[in-house]
């Protein structure tokens, strides 16, 4: 009998179908990996089975019990811990504190300090991470030492099952292969590890088992070592690379329209040179904490740079100079935080879309063309097929892709010469990227250059002419497309080689 | 590649210089004010003589009481507006029951019991009504009021002589006290408060979910009954301020202590707290509320108008934030 097993579990959010059938099992002792693009499902189903979200429809059994967690507490007296994703740590307590956050031992209602600092110490213990002390205060760690200490409080819960969303993210290589030793000893020792990532080489190495999700279901599962990275791809994808990237005629580029040397903006950015020319899509990789966010809000004047030289159409810029300045040289900006950032959810899909240049709606003396901007807002719904009622919905409402989407048409209205995209198709479902996809193409296409920064590198591949990579801080040399491979890419974001290439 | 994955996933070097600002910042502000109003003044040796560091004391009290409860409040990441009105209310409450001829003793439970339940009645108009704290307690902050003037009947009310009215008397009876018995409760209330938030499971879950609610949920902690927990243990504490103030009136006064919140929350935010949660102490706590004492006592002996300690204090309050953002902005990269 297995350990876990879910049966068809559904789950919507308003009009957003997060997952629509999604069936696996798990047995004691093993990895299974739960593979899927970004959008697929899999975060749902990890709150889910975490207990902080219930599912709509479907059954979940647990040793053979109906298992219908109504809260994390319920789920972690149950034995499942969730590791997260986007790190839930409390920055004040130490690093005991947190390991033991809602498990704490005491002494009639004592704080047993030296039994948590012994307790927090074993755990620690397993990483080697001795300059990970119990008693530092958590907000003086830097982020893999965060994710270590995430990891140990689910270790010091004694969970039966662990779920890992993307526990590697922010880990180095050799706080990689020590997760996976870990985990290793923790399968021995009969607990179940659902695995979440789609690093598929990551994957290989310490799954025993797979399903994949793709647009809320589980399309396919089973044994890793009978099956090929390209099959789990075209499943993942539910389409060939190529034909998501159809039509992108590759160019030398035109005129320099941006050029940047030596930039620097600590702690984030050390050193990044490079030109951009119209017409060009150029990618920057990079993994998660490599500064390649810092690159993109340093360059639009969200982060004030240090040192270098920056200049827009062969005239310089102050380092200093806001972004509101830099929007008026033509630059574009969207942020990879949608929802923080990039967009003003309580507002309605026609101010959104036209919050950077509204003065193209206006009829002067500051008074709004309220039917300008609602015919404006309308021809860029349509061109974009953002599904929306009206251009007055607020912006809330819409799905994760049209909401991304409006951030999208927003470029469009203000006319931006230069792009600057920061994961503009994170979190969305396949349909919404591949319209994105086409807008970028497009934008290149009428003259416009892109400069785009990516965790996904076939998108990279498929869309960008040129790609540099960002390793610590440093961006490397940036080269044609076609002489990377993803190897190449990875190589240096991990810092193996010589990263300045 | 092991020396610089090690550089990677290194902490932060602490500065322990700032670190060691951050904690005595509070008691240079308050030597500072000391120091200012010494040369200032003609005599000095009145300043700070014993008879005048009573009276500082005893003034310190009220506010000092009410800022070990919202020092609570503020860490957890709350806050509670209806300080003022409530110290009104069980003041009256307090002195309604003594001069109804009741045990002094039952006369001063009632009162901290009723700050207790006004404060769980906080805390579930925050958890269960999803209430942000601002607004609930400011709801609080009318309603507290408005039943302190109904119960006494819109006037004062007048006590009998107990030892209730003896507990911030500026010379105490016997002594050998030397101060008045409501500062050495202060004091002991104080201290037991920062035991329990440093050595009690109940403390650090305060810090917890102050510093990361949705974490500490996720980490099986009922954040909402904790919460009520919090309010009801600050209301108490409310309540027995209300009761020093009825003691150093000696009557109830439906209409006193309006505005006092602000300086309870002052007191706080001068001591370190943040009211972002997560952050404060209650040492820190009680050098603010001496802070604003000494500066009202200093005004005071200067014969400076009312209005000029109004825009000193203000001025003072948004000076110590300041200094605290510019502190944590160094502590913490």
């Amino acid at each position: 009998m297995p350990l876990l097993e879910l049966h068809n579990i559904a789950k919507r959010f308003g009009p957003t179908v997060a997952l629509d059938g999604v069936s696996l099992s798990l047995d004691q002792g093993e990895v299974l990996a739960l593979i899927g693009e970004n959008g697929a499902g899999k975060s749902t189903l990890m709150n889910i089975l975490s207990g902080a979200l219930r599912p709509d429809a479907g059954e979940m059994h647990l040793d053979g019990h109906t298992y219908t967690p109504a809260s994390p507490v319920a789920a972690r007296t149950s034995g499942i811990a969730l590791i997260h994703q986007e790190l839930s740590l409390c920055p004040h307590l130490s690093v005991a504190e947190n390991i033991l956050l809602g498990a704490e031992r005491a002494r009639f209602g004592w704080f047993d300090w030296q039994g948590a600092r012994r307790q927090a110490l074993e755990v620690l213990d397993v990483f080697h991470h001795p300059e990970i002390r119990p008693e530092r205060r958590v907000a003086e760690l830097s982020a893999p030492a965060r994710q270590v200490v995430e990891i140990c409080r689910a270790i010091a819960a004694r969970a039966r099952i662990v779920l890992m969303d993307e526990p590697t993210s922010s880990l180095q290589r050799e706080d990689v292969e020590r997760l996976f030793a870990l985990i290793n000893r923790l399968k021995a020792s009969g607990t179940a590890i659902i695995y979440i990532s789609h690093f598929l080489e990551e994957v290989r190495q310490i799954a025993d088992r797979f399903t994949v999700l793709r647009d809320g279901r589980s399309v396919a599962a089973g044994e890793m070592a009978g099956v090929t990275n390209d099959t789990l791809i075209a499943q993942m994808v539910g389409r060939t690379i190529e034909q998501l990237f159809a039509h992108r005629q590759r160019h030398a580029g035109g005129e320099v329209i941006l050029e940047a040397q030596e930039l620097s903006a600590p702690p984030g950015l050390k050193s990044a040179s490079f030109e951009l020319r119209r017409g060009e899509v150029f990618g920057i990789a990079g993994l998660m904490g490599s500064g390649r966010s810092e690159l993109v809000r340093a360059l639009y004047g969200l982060e004030p740079l240090r040192s270098g030289r920056l200049a827009i159409k062969q005239r310089p810029v102050g380092l200093r100079s806001a972004a509101a300045a830099r929007l008026r040289r033509g630059l574009g900006y969207l942020s990879e935080d949608r929802k923080g950032e990039g967009l003003a959810l309580a507002l309605s899909v026609a101010d959104n879309t036209t919050l950077t240049r509204m003065r193209a709606c206006a009829k002067g003396w500051g008074w709004l063309d309220l039917s300008r901007q609602k015919q404006q807002t309308a021809g860029l719904i349509e061109q974009l097929k953002i599904k929306a009622r009206a251009p007055q919905q607020p912006t809330r409402a819409l799905s994760g892709g049209n909401q991304q989407k409006v951030a999208v048409a927003r470029l469009l209205h203000q006319d931006a010469d230069v792009l600057l995209l920061d994961e503009p198709t994170r979190g969305i479902d396949i349909g919404s990227k591949v319209q994105i996809y086409e807008s970028i193409a497009r934008l290149a296409d009428a003259g416009k250059a892109v400069l785009m920064v990516s965790s996904y590198l076939p998108e990279l591949f498929g869309l960008a002419d040129r790609l540099a990579v960002m390793s610590r801080g440093k961006l490397s040399a940036a080269r044609p497309i076609d002489e990377w491979t993803p190897e190449s890419v990875m190589k240096i974001a991990i810092g193996e080689s010589g990263a300045s290439g | 590649m092991t020396a610089e994955a090690k550089q990677a996933t290194s902490v932060q070097t602490p500065n322990w210089w700032w670190r060691w600002f951050a904690r005595l910042g509070p008691f240079v502000g308050l030597a500072v004010v000391i120091l200012i109003f010494v040369v200032l003044m003609d005599a000095p040796g009145r300043f700070l003589s014993p008879f005048n560091l009573r009276i500082v004391l005893a003034q310190t009290v009220i506010v000092a009481i009410g800022a070990i409860g919202m020092t609570m409040l503020i860490i957890s990441g709350g806050i509670d507006l209806s300080v003022g009105s409530v110290i009104a209310l069980t003041g009256v409450v307090t002195a309604l029951n003594l001069s109804a001829g009741r045990a002094p003793l039952l006369a001063v439970v009632a009162g901290v019991a009723v700050g207790g339940l006004v404060g769980i009645v906080n805390g579930l108009a925050i958890t269960r009504l999803k209430v942000v704290p601002f607004i609930a307690t400011l709801g609080m902050l009318g309603i507290a009021r408005g039943m302190a003037k109904w119960l006494a009947g819109q006037q004062t009310v007048n006590v009998p002589d107990t030892w209730v009215n003896g507990l911030l008397v500026t010379f105490p009876d016997p002594p050998w006290l030397l101060l008045a018995p409501g500062i050495w409760l202060t004091l002991l209330l104080a201290v037991v408060a920062a035991i329990v938030l440093r050595n009690t499971i109940f403390g650090r879950r305060v810090f917890a979910i102050g510093s990361n609610e949705a974490a500490a949920r996720a980490c099986g902690i009922s954040t909402d009954r904790l919460k009520v927990w919090i309010y009801g243990l600050a209301g108490l504490l409310f309540g027995l301020a209300g009761v020093m103030q009825m003691s150093r009136l000696r009557q109830g006064d439906p209409t006193v202590a309006a505005g006092t919140e602000l300086d309870v929350i002052a007191a706080v935010v001068i001591g370190g707290g943040s009211l972002s949660g997560g952050e404060g102490s209650i040492l820190g706590s009680m050098v603010g509320a001496l802070i604003m004492a000494f500066l009202r006592n200093g005004c005071q002996q200067m014969g400076w108008a009312n209005y000029v300690q109004e825009i000193i204090i203000g001025v003072i309050i948004v000076i110590a934030v300041a200094v605290d953002r510019w502190r944590l902005s160094r502590v913490v990269a």
